[in-house]
């Protein structure tokens, strides 16, 4: 009985002690939280195994949804265990706002001058680029398509168009298709004339228009011969595109957007979230992720490791980039819900 | 005389008594018994349907951000009367509080809250925590206004002012095209900023639509269900109840496939050549009709064969051989018996599809979406939960009315008929 007794105590010590060491273990370990699916797949084949590989620091993977709901209930109850986050740009500018990600400090990082400039923010660091483009199916269309004027041009490229339903990125496209410049797009939309000027432009080709929901959409119907012309994600086309369609693409006036890596307030491995970050900041395992994933990198060295073939469809080699602009995340955070009333309002009429 | 009947009845009312009390007693124990029975039910509801609901109610008049973020700010501008700028007090409170508002969230609160206001507020408060000097020693009156020209102005503190109460009716008016003038007095939003008030009446034509098509289109299958031998009408009854087996978004991607321009509806047509160019069958308000009929017509069918499987075929056969016409037997004798299914199965049909929201998100066009797009838009996207709940909270406002007078409507009718 006594000797059972021992044993069992020995057993619980034990027991313990082998809980305790994996937690201790594991609190070396790096958490790194992305959107999961097809994306996450890439990270953890380009980033996170080469990673812990050579630097001996464990990662531990996770997936979310984007709920920022959690992340702001880690960081005010203190209780944080997630260190680095891949954020969407709306969410990178409210939680930076709010206090929510540590803000990153580009003198120690030393990266600034690797990565492109729409990758260098006060909370986060860009890690892929996506695009909003024109994309057409080349085998319909008697020539090429070369700007969102022509988009709006329904004489010489009769058919119906589709668009995203909502404010973003329509508003934009209108106004380079009434002739603004790249340069000065957000502050013409900016002020109230501006976005008067952009619905006037709408109104010229609402009835030809077939508004998309899911980015799935714009690929499916140019396929299907439901539109000539239409915006659409870049990956979706670029998946079209090995399928074997001819659905081609025109960079000119694209709208890029990026994903960030962010480090969660109160992270106590912000050192080693910082080596990470820069190690997927890299030329090289930037080019691994974007070599099984059409989303760009945001380190501009990575394009001249790629086939010509996947470096082409890339929203950040250097001939797409020409006429191509950044989303204005901060505009669309601050104005959105004003200017998305306005185009249902607009849009139901 | 008196004294003694008295003494008489109190002894008679004795043992009455106690067995009044017993019963008492066994009649607690019973409702006690039966309410620790309902209590899960109750507690169940009261979690998952009263505090919610409450909740949403409440949020869309809540106006507490700021109030409990700043809450010396608060206190101090709900005194200020709007002329010029407030006093240093305010402009103290302000800037103490707004420095403290980075910890715990506050800050997002507040900025969120005062965005609605004004949609540059965010920036400002940005530019201006970053201005902020070290020490507080100072003006803060000067120091806020040589950080940005705006705290100078009526219309910058008129808009803190109006986020200090406790309580809100902004979003609320939001949600009906209205909104405070800057003398406080209700009007109506600018012309092209108007969208809540149509987007309500089309949620109720949709419905309505809906379910006055799911009726005509379910009513013939259902008294067919009920006559037909039990052999076929159970065979029929699972092709009723087999889309309800398939996930709702496979069932709205299948009508895409079969509406689209190059789809099978259209090339059928064409084929037969019917039409000469395809035309628009998805995406617009037809389309979302087809999807929404196609998912809510079990909803309809099934309370109305359930109803007409207990009506005896025997009433209309009697009616007909009195000398009626077989559509007056039908319709005199038979319809109104099948009041209570059809009254049900209406209500279903007209609820469940109030609430509709990835269907016209999907099959529908800017013109065809429904109150809950918006409430989704809001909850998901801009985070502005205010608004989805004046959104919902109308639309609830907006159903139990309805429910009230359709229930006044078909009860007034069962009378009558009766």
């Amino acid at each position: 009985m006594k000797l059972k007794n021992k044993m069992t105590k020995q057993l619980l010590t034990g027991g313990l002690l082998t809980a305790g060491l994996a937690l201790a273990g594991n609190a070396q370990a790096l958490t790194v939280i992305s959107f999961g699916g097809a994306s996450g797949d890439a990270m953890q084949e380009a980033y996170y195994a080469p990673f812990s590989q050579q630097t001996g620091n464990a990662v531990t993977p996770g997936d979310y949804n984007g709920e920022f709901a959690r992340i702001r209930a880690m960081v005010e109850t203190g209780n944080v265990s997630w260190d680095v986050v891949e954020v969407e740009s709306p969410e990178l500018a409210r939680g930076c706002f709010e206090g929510l990600f540590e803000p990153i400090d580009w003198e120690v990082l030393g990266i600034a001058d690797d990565l492109i400039p729409a990758a260098v923010t006060e909370c986060g660091v860009g890690t892929f680029v996506w695009s909003t483009v024109l994309a057409y199916d080349a085998d319909r269309l008697p020539r090429a398509p070369e700007s969102w004027a022509d988009f709006w041009n329904v004489e010489e490229f009769p058919g119906t168009r589709g668009l995203r339903r909502g404010a973003k990125y329509t508003l934009e496209f209108a106004l380079l298709a009434d002739g603004v410049a790249v340069e000065d797009l957000y502050d013409v939309l900016a002020t109230p004339e501006g976005v008067n000027r952009a619905f006037a432009k709408l109104d010229e080709i609402k009835p030809h228009i077939q508004w998309w929901e899911a980015g799935a959409q714009p690929p499916q119907w140019l396929v299907a011969g439901d539109v000539v012309m239409s915006s659409a994600y870049n990956g979706r086309i670029a998946a079209a595109q090995e399928e074997g369609r001819n659905l081609e693409i025109v960079w000119n006036g694209s709208l890029y957007d990026l994903d960030y890596w962010a480090i969660v307030q109160g992270s106590n491995q912000a050192e080693t979230a910082y080596d990470f970050i820069r190690f997927a900041s890299q030329a090289d395992t930037q080019a691994e992720y974007s070599s099984r994933i059409p989303y760009g990198p945001v380190n501009p060295a990575a394009i001249e490791l790629l086939s010509e073939k996947q470096a082409a469809r890339m929203p950040t080699a250097d001939a797409n980039l020409e006429g191509a602009l950044a989303v204005n995340t901060d505009f669309w955070v601050d104005f959105g819900e004003e200017l998305e009333q306005r185009f249902n309002s607009w849009a139901s009429r | 005389m008196t004294s003694i009947t008295a003494n008489h009845t109190a002894q008679d009312n004795q043992p009455i008594a106690g067995l009044k009390a017993q019963l008492r007693r066994a009649e607690r124990m019973k409702k006690i018994k039966a309410m620790l029975l309902v209590a899960p039910l109750a507690l169940f509801l009261m979690i998952a349907f009263v505090m919610p609901i409450s909740s949403m109610l409440w949020r869309s008049i809540d106006n507490t951000e700021v109030g409990s973020v700043m809450p010396k700010t608060a206190d101090a501008i709900l005194h200020w009367d709007g002329q010029g700028i407030p006093d240093e007090a305010v402009f103290e409170a302000f800037a103490n509080e707004l420095r403290e508002s980075r910890a715990g969230g506050g800050l997002g609160r507040i900025g969120r809250r005062l965005n609605y206001e004004d949609p540059t507020f965010r920036s400002l408060l940005t530019q201006t925590l970053r201005g902020l000097p070290a020490t507080t020693e100072v003006t803060w009156t000067e120091e806020l206004i040589g950080i940005n020209a705006r705290w100078n102005e009526t219309s910058t503190w008129l808009a803190v002012q109006r986020t200090a109460p406790t309580v809100t009716d902004r979003y609320l008016l939001a949600a009906l095209d209205l909104e405070r003038a800057e003398q406080g007095q209700i009007a109506k939003v600018a012309p092209n900023q108007r969208l809540y008030v149509e987007v309500f009446k089309r949620t109720l034509v949709i419905a309505g639509g809906v379910t006055l098509i799911c009726l005509f289109l379910g009513f013939p299958l259902a008294y067919l269900l009920a006559t037909l031998p039990t052999s076929k009408s159970n065979l029929l009854l699972i092709c009723v109840l087999l889309p309800f087996w398939t996930s709702l978004l496979v069932r709205t991607a299948a009508w895409i496939v079969l509406l689209q321009s190059g789809g099978l509806v259209n090339s059928g047509l064409m084929w037969t050549g019917i039409i000469d160019a395809p035309i628009q069958l998805v995406f617009n308000r037809i389309g979302v009709f087809f999807a929404m009929v196609h998912v809510l017509l079990p909803f309809m069918i099934l309370p109305l064969y359930s109803v007409m499987k207990s009506v005896p075929s025997t009433y209309q056969r009697a009616a007909v051989s009195l000398g009626a016409h077989p559509f007056a037997a039908f319709w005199q004798v038979y319809v109104p018996q099948t009041l209570s299914g059809i009254a049900a199965g209406t209500i279903l049909v007209f609820i469940m599809a109030l609430g509709y929201y990835i269907t016209p998100a999907l099959v529908g066009g800017p013109s065809d979406q429904m109150v809950s797009y918006y409430v989704a838009y809001y909850t998901n996207t801009t985070n502005n939960w205010g608004m989805a709940a004046a959104l919902g909270a109308l639309l609830l406002i907006v159903t139990l009315l309805l429910y009230m007078v359709y229930h006044k409507l078909v009860n007034q009718k069962q009378l009558v008929r009766s």
